[in-house]
Formats: structure tokens, C-alpha cells, sequence
């Protein structure tokens, strides 16, 4: 298989299913002549013509509601947000109604569309460019929310994105677009809602997904040079969510660790770690323990950026605490 | 100005009780409402709730003090408010505590220590220790039957996790399965794993000591003797399977229910079986209250669930208020007025296929009847073998207060209503 970087398959998927299938079209802020903030779709332009690669005005809310007009009648958008903090200017069209209309009108609409953005920290983008505000898209029944970790899963689980009836928030990590890894060829769909252990362990179990299962994945390394075997659990998909390898992982480990770039409160650890407790209290050894995000604004000064975002030191730590 | 809390008494046969532990400290604030103290009776521990809103000027007697019923055991009042009590007391004893109590009243101004309850009461379950071990250890240790007690804890804190499960698992020399040597291992066999369980000492649960304690006095004060009398409830079981099918399922009477009434009817004709015996003065007490207490299994012993005034009651009502009780028992909520006042006691194995039983007394009781199962037999009626059905059921009376002669004419009278039970419907 080939080794390619986050962004390649990410495009390559696009790419892929542009071909596949007409009536799939990209609209976003910079995607056409300039080929993507984040350079994903570059080239795309000038194969698949204005007509199918939209620039759009500096208007988020005007993005979503262009995309949920279309997918009403019948088309694929593919809305590209340049960052999910802009989202909020488009959360009511986000959440009342591409997650709404499926149920308010009883069935009778679909709303096949995929909403691309970049969640995350790390590069210097100062508070109110680099929030992981992933949690609070997850909270609403009616959206599914992906945050793959590894350059297979984003390919596969955004071909499925893109195929699925239901409007699908698909969030990329802004510091993970030149990861590298084997990612198969052709048409391999990776089914949305389903976690993945993505490394065997039997000491203890981290829970995580996006940029913070490469953090584990670093972090668990450093363990086993210690003869700690740390299970890693992928959720992949934020909603909805597959607790089925977390438990099954945690009933044999007993001790767990969730690792997530957000903030700590009201976040995707709080709702793992209370899942956990809910459904495998009796093989609780230890109390489970959160990384998250110092919970504040994220700064600007390099230094203070790193110190407030979660590092390799964090998920030690926090392992070291549960064994 | 100042108030003063009293023992409480929780039971007409509850003459002191234990102040185990002071939950107030002297000086501390305490409301309504919140808990002073808990005491131990001989049958539960209660939590004695202050019905004051103040400071606790003075706790009267030490933790461990056993205290008679209606003695003062604090002072609460107003912060810095004077209780002219002698600040220099040496001993810890409850009388010379009580002395200063007499004078805390006086102090305090109160002219009546035994006014109206300044106390609310619960019961409460019997608790182990706190010991602080995880969820998956606890389960462990229920599942294999492993005393938390014994474990060592290596978590933080002392916290006992699987790994200290584990290894005290290990801890006790698991010997090498024995293999004899005439006995050639057949292919395929598993090898005979023995398994020795350690000894455990525990300490005697509460309502286990306190159950050893009532019954040892019972035993060795009162002259037990025993009367054995069969009863035919062929009709008995008739009525009822009839009553039964107009009633829904949660409702549904029990052969004891009928028993229960039946005991109390009888027992109007035979007031000296529902009596107590006090030797303090020598006098017999003759209830006017007809009390019927149920023996009921609990978690680590039994309890008496009372049913009062049993002989005004129906079979219907006497059901579903014992019900209750037992309810309340099982889950550890029983109020101290469901356990205390019995006047005589039934207890009944009959469902787990016992011919007969003799029950020790329930002190200060004068009786207790213990029932066993109804059972299809062969009886002879005019001269022919019959299947009947039939159940025996024993008293046991204290010779201090009645002879066999009454015992038996107590069982026989008992059979108009067990063998006629049309009766327990109408009579009243």
C-alpha cells in the first residue's frame, strides 16, 4: 500500500468521488482558483470546471444554506468551512436545519451533504482561529460529526461522508495534513460510527481520535519502552458514537485514560468517561483520567500555545496516574 | 435558652440504649434537622436528628456510654451562653454525666427534662466499615467471596484494586493437586485442581450480636417448655386458593397471614399469653394491645415485624401492612415503630418444607409459636387412610408465666380458627 500524507487522501477522495458521481460538487472559500487554504483541492479547478468547484463570497452562513438548498434537490455538496471556527456564523443553518429537516418534514427531505472543515490548535492562529469545539457539533441528534486520525480512515470515511443520505460535519486536524500512512487503493469505504482499536494493548486503554490519536500513538511507543502495553481505542466518528471496542477494551485493561484536544468541561472525554462508568461500572480499577486542553483561550506565543494544548507528557502522565 | 436533648426511647421495651458516636461536636453549629448522634438499641442503630436550631453547648456523656431512656445527653443553645456546669469532670461514667445533667438543667433554666420529643428517628441498614475499594474489586470479591476486610489495599489511599485481589489470591499455599499413583491419567483428563479457601475471622455483625444476645437471655432466663399440635388445613388452603383468584397478584394472601389472625383471635380468650414478664418489679404486664410480631430473615440475622392491634384487623389489612414491614425490613428503611412493641410472636419456616421447629422466646414475650409446613399426608378418617393436609405448629412458653395445660388449650382453641378459617372472616 502507499504511503501518503493526510491532505493526499483527503483529496484523493474528493477527487474520486467527484468522478464517481455527478452530481457531487465542492463549494467553499478559496477552493477553486487557489486550490484550498490548506491546498486540498488544488487542481480540482481546472479538471472539473467553475460549475462544479464554487468560490463563494466570505459568507459562511450563505456556504451552508447554498449547500442545503442544493442538497434538497437532490445534488452532493461538499461545503468547505475554512476553519470550524467560522462554522458559528452558519451554526443555525448547521444545526436547525441540515440536522433538522430529515425529522421536521417527517422523512419526506434528505439533506446529503458534507460539511469539510479544520478543527484545532498549534499554529499560532491565536483564540479565536485554533478551537476544538468538535464536542459542541456533537451534542445535536440529526448531525453526524467524523474526525478521523489517520490518513486511511479520512479517505474511506469521507468517501462514506459523501455517499451518506444525512448531512455528515467531516473535521480534519490542522496540524495532521502532511501525516504520513498506508492507505489502500480503490474504492475502500470505512463505515461512519464506528470506533477502532488501533493498537492492541492489555495495561491500559487511551481513548482518543484526530490529532490526539497520533499524540497517543507517541506517547504509548514511550510506554512500551517501559513494558507498558497501552490499547489505543479511535473513536473516528463523534457521532454517533460506537462504544462497543471502548468497553470491550476497557473490560479487559480496567484503567483508561480519554485524550482529546478540546477543553476538558462538558467535553468528548466527559461523555466517554461517563459512558464508561454507566456501562462497565464493575470493571472500574482505578479512576479514569481526562487530557484535554488548559481551559483557556488559546494563546497566541508559541510557547504558551503548546503549554495550554495537550502533549505526549500529558497522556504519560495521565497513564502513569491510572496504572 | 439553652434546650436539652434526652435519650430517646424507641421501644416500650427499650430501658437504655448505647451512644456510639457523636456526629455534633462540642462548640459546632447544628439545625433542625441534623443529625446529633447515633445510638445503638438492642435492635438497630438510629440516628438521633436535632429538632434545635443553635450551638452544642454540652455533650453529657461520652461516645461508647450507655445510657438509660429519658437521661439528658446534651445542652444546645446559644453561642457563649452560659451552662454553669462544673468544668472540671474526671469521669466518663454516665451517672456522674447524668449528675451534671441535673445540673445543666437546672443551669439552663428548664424546669421539665422529660418534655416532648426533641428528636426525629431512622433507622439505619447495618453498614461495614468504610473500606475503599474499586468497582471491579468489590465485584471480584463478590463473585468469589473474598472478605474486603482481609484485603490489603495498594491503590491511593489504601484503595484495594485487582491487583491486590490477585495476589491475595495467591497469598494462601495452594497445595499441588494430589495425584495417586494407582490411578493412571486417563488422555485427555484435566489434572484435579484442589482448591483450599482460607479461614476468615470477621467481627460479629450488629443485628447478629444483638439477635445472640436477646436469645442467650431468652434461653437462659426463661424455663422454655414446648407444645406440638397438628392442625388439618385442608380448608384452610381451600379458602384461601378461592380468596386468592379475586385478588391481584400483589395482594394475594399468605398462609401465615390467616395464622397471624388466627393467632390474635385466640389470643383474646388467652390474655396470659399476651403478657411480659418484669423482674425489676415483679409483676407480670398484661398488654392491652394485641401485637403480633412476624420473624422476619433479614440480611445477617432477623427482625421482628410488628402488626398491631391484630385482632381489630382483617386478613386483607394485616397482609399488605406486614408486607410493608418486610418491604421496609429487606431494604434496610425498617422505622423502629415496625420492629418494636410486639406482644407475641409467630415464626414460620413453612416455606422451606419443615415439619416442625420449636422457636426460642422473644424476650420479654410470654410465647412464640413456631409453624411449619402444610403437607399432604395420609390420615386415617373413620378408619380409613385418607390423603389430608396438615400442618404443626409448637409453642413455646415461659414456664414463669403459664403451664402446659394452657399452652395446649391455647393450640386447641388456635384450631377453631386455623380449621374453620370462615371464621378469621367474620369474627372481630
Amino acid at each position: 500500500m502507499p504511503r501518503i500524507t493526510m491532505r493526499e487522501a483527503i483529496s484523493q477522495a474528493l477527487w474520486e468521488e467527484m468522478e464517481r458521481d455527478p452530481s457531487v460538487f465542492i463549494l467553499g472559500e478559496e477552493v477553486g482558483v487557489w486550490g484550498g487554504s490548506y491546498a486540498v483541492t488544488k487542481g480540482f479547478y481546472d479538471h472539473f470546471g467553475p460549475e462544479r468547484v464554487k468560490d463563494t463570497p466570505i459568507a459562511e452562513a450563505a456556504i451552508i444554506g447554498a449547500a442545503i438548498g442544493a442538497a434538497l434537490t437532490g445534488l452532493r455538496p461538499i461545503a468547505e468551512i475554512m476553519t470550524i471556527n467560522f462554522a458559528f456564523s452558519a451554526f443555525d443553518h448547521i444545526i436547525n436545519e441540515a440536522a433538522k429537516f430529515h425529522y421536521m418534514f417527517a422523512g419526506q427531505m434528505m439533506v446529503p451533504m458534507v460539511i469539510r472543515t479544520v478543527s484545532g490548535g498549534g499554529r499560532q492562529l491565536a483564540a479565536t482561529h485554533s478551537q476544538t469545539p468538535d464536542a459542541i457539533f456533537a451534542h445535536f441528534p440529526g448531525l453526524k460529526v467524523v474526525a478521523p486520525g489517520t490518513p486511511e480512515d479520512a479517505k474511506g470515511l469521507l468517501k462514506s461522508a459523501i455517499r451518506c443520505d444525512d448531512p455528515v460535519l467531516f473535521i480534519e486536524s490542522a496540524t495532521l495534513y502532511q501525516l504520513r500512512g498506508e492507505v489502500s487503493e480503490g474504492d475502500n469505504l470505512i463505515p461512519i460510527g464506528k470506533s477502532k482499536i488501533q493498537r492492541p494493548g492489555k495495561d491500559v486503554t487511551i481513548v482518543t481520535y484526530s490529532k490526539m490519536l497520533d499524540t497517543s500513538i507517541k506517547a504509548a511507543d514511550l510506554l512500551a519502552q517501559e513494558g507498558i502495553e497501552a490499547e489505543i481505542v479511535d473513536l473516528r466518528t463523534l457521532r454517533p458514537l460506537d462504544m462497543g471496542p471502548v468497553l470491550e477494551s476497557f473490560k479487559k485493561t480496567n484503567r483508561a485514560v480519554v485524550a482529546e484536544e478540546g477543553w476538558r468541561s462538558y467535553g468528548v472525554g466527559a461523555e466517554v468517561v461517563a459512558r464508561i462508568y454507566e456501562e462497565a461500572f464493575d470493571y472500574v480499577d482505578a479512576p479514569i483520567q481526562r487530557v484535554a486542553q488548559k481551559e483557556v483561550p488559546l494563546p497566541y506565543n508559541r510557547t504558551m500555545e503548546q503549554l495550554a494544548l495537550p502533549q505526549i507528557e500529558d497522556v504519560l502522565k495521565a497513564v502513569r496516574e491510572v496504572l | 435558652m439553652a434546650e436539652i436533648v434526652n435519650m430517646p426511647k424507641l421501644g416500650f421495651d427499650m430501658a437504655e440504649g448505647t451512644l456510639v458516636r457523636w456526629v455534633i461536636h462540642e462548640g459546632d453549629h447544628v439545625a433542625k434537622g441534623e443529625v446529633l448522634a447515633e445510638i445503638e438499641t438492642d435492635k438497630a442503630t438510629v440516628e438521633v436528628e436535632s429538632t434545635y436550631e443553635g450551638v452544642l453547648l454540652r455533650q453529657l456523656v461520652s461516645q461508647g456510654t450507655v445510657v438509660p431512656i429519658n437521661d439528658p445527653i446534651a445542652v444546645i443553645g446559644q453561642p457563649g451562653e452560659e451552662v454553669n456546669l462544673d468544668a472540671n469532670v474526671g469521669s466518663e461514667g454516665a451517672l456522674e454525666k447524668s449528675k451534671e445533667a441535673e445540673q445543666a438543667i437546672e443551669a439552663a433554666g428548664t424546669s421539665n427534662p422529660a418534655r416532648g420529643p426533641v428528636y426525629e428517628i431512622r433507622v439505619l441498614p447495618v453498614l461495614a466499615e468504610a473500606l475503599h475499594a474499586s468497582p471491579l474489586a468489590r465485584s471480584m470479591a463478590s463473585e468469589m467471596g473474598i472478605d474486603l476486610r482481609l484485603v490489603r489495599g495498594s491503590g491511593p489511599g489504601g484503595r484495594i484494586t485487582k491487583k491486590d485481589i490477585e495476589s491475595y489470591l495467591l497469598k494462601p499455599s495452594v497445595p499441588d493437586p494430589v495425584k495417586s499413583p494407582s490411578q493412571t491419567p486417563i488422555a485427555g483428563d484435566a489434572p484435579v485442581k484442589t482448591f483450599i479457601r482460607e479461614t476468615r475471622i470477621v467481627p460479629i455483625p450488629k443485628l447478629r450480636a444483638a439477635i445472640g444476645r436477646r436469645m442467650a437471655d431468652s434461653t437462659q432466663q426463661a424455663p422454655h417448655f414446648y407444645v406440638t399440635h397438628e392442625y388439618d388445613v385442608s380448608a384452610l388452603t381451600d379458602r384461601r386458593k378461592e380468596i386468592n383468584l379475586l385478588l391481584a397478584v400483589d395482594d394475594k394472601l399468605s398462609v401465615n397471614d390467616f395464622i397471624v389472625r388466627a393467632v390474635a383471635l385466640t389470643l383474646l380468650e388467652f390474655p396470659n399469653l399476651n403478657t411480659s414478664i418484669d423482674l425489676k418489679s415483679n409483676t407480670l404486664i398484661y398488654h392491652g394491645e394485641i401485637n403480633i410480631g412476624v420473624a422476619v430473615a433479614v440480611e445477617n440475622g432477623l427482625l421482628t415485624a410488628v402488626n398491631r392491634n391484630t385482632d381489630q384487623k382483617t386478613i386483607y389489612q394485616i397482609s399488605s401492612e406486614l408486607k410493608n414491614v418486610v418491604l421496609r425490613a429487606r431494604d434496610g428503611k425498617v422505622r423502629p415503630e415496625d420492629i418494636e412493641g410486639s406482644t407475641f410472636t409467630v415464626s414460620n419456616l413453612g416455606m422451606y418444607d419443615v415439619d416442625q421447629f420449636t422457636a426460642i422466646i422473644n424476650p420479654p414475650e410470654a410465647a412464640i409459636l413456631a409453624i411449619g409446613s402444610a403437607k399432604q399426608v395420609p390420615v386415617v378418617v373413620n378408619g380409613e387412610i385418607r390423603i389430608g393436609n396438615r400442618m404443626n405448629a409448637t409453642l413455646s412458653v415461659d414456664h414463669r408465666i403459664s403451664d402446659g395445660a394452657e399452652g395446649a388449650r391455647f393450640l386447641q382453641a388456635l384450631a377453631n380458627f386455623i380449621e374453620e378459617p370462615l371464621r378469621l372472616l367474620i369474627s372481630f
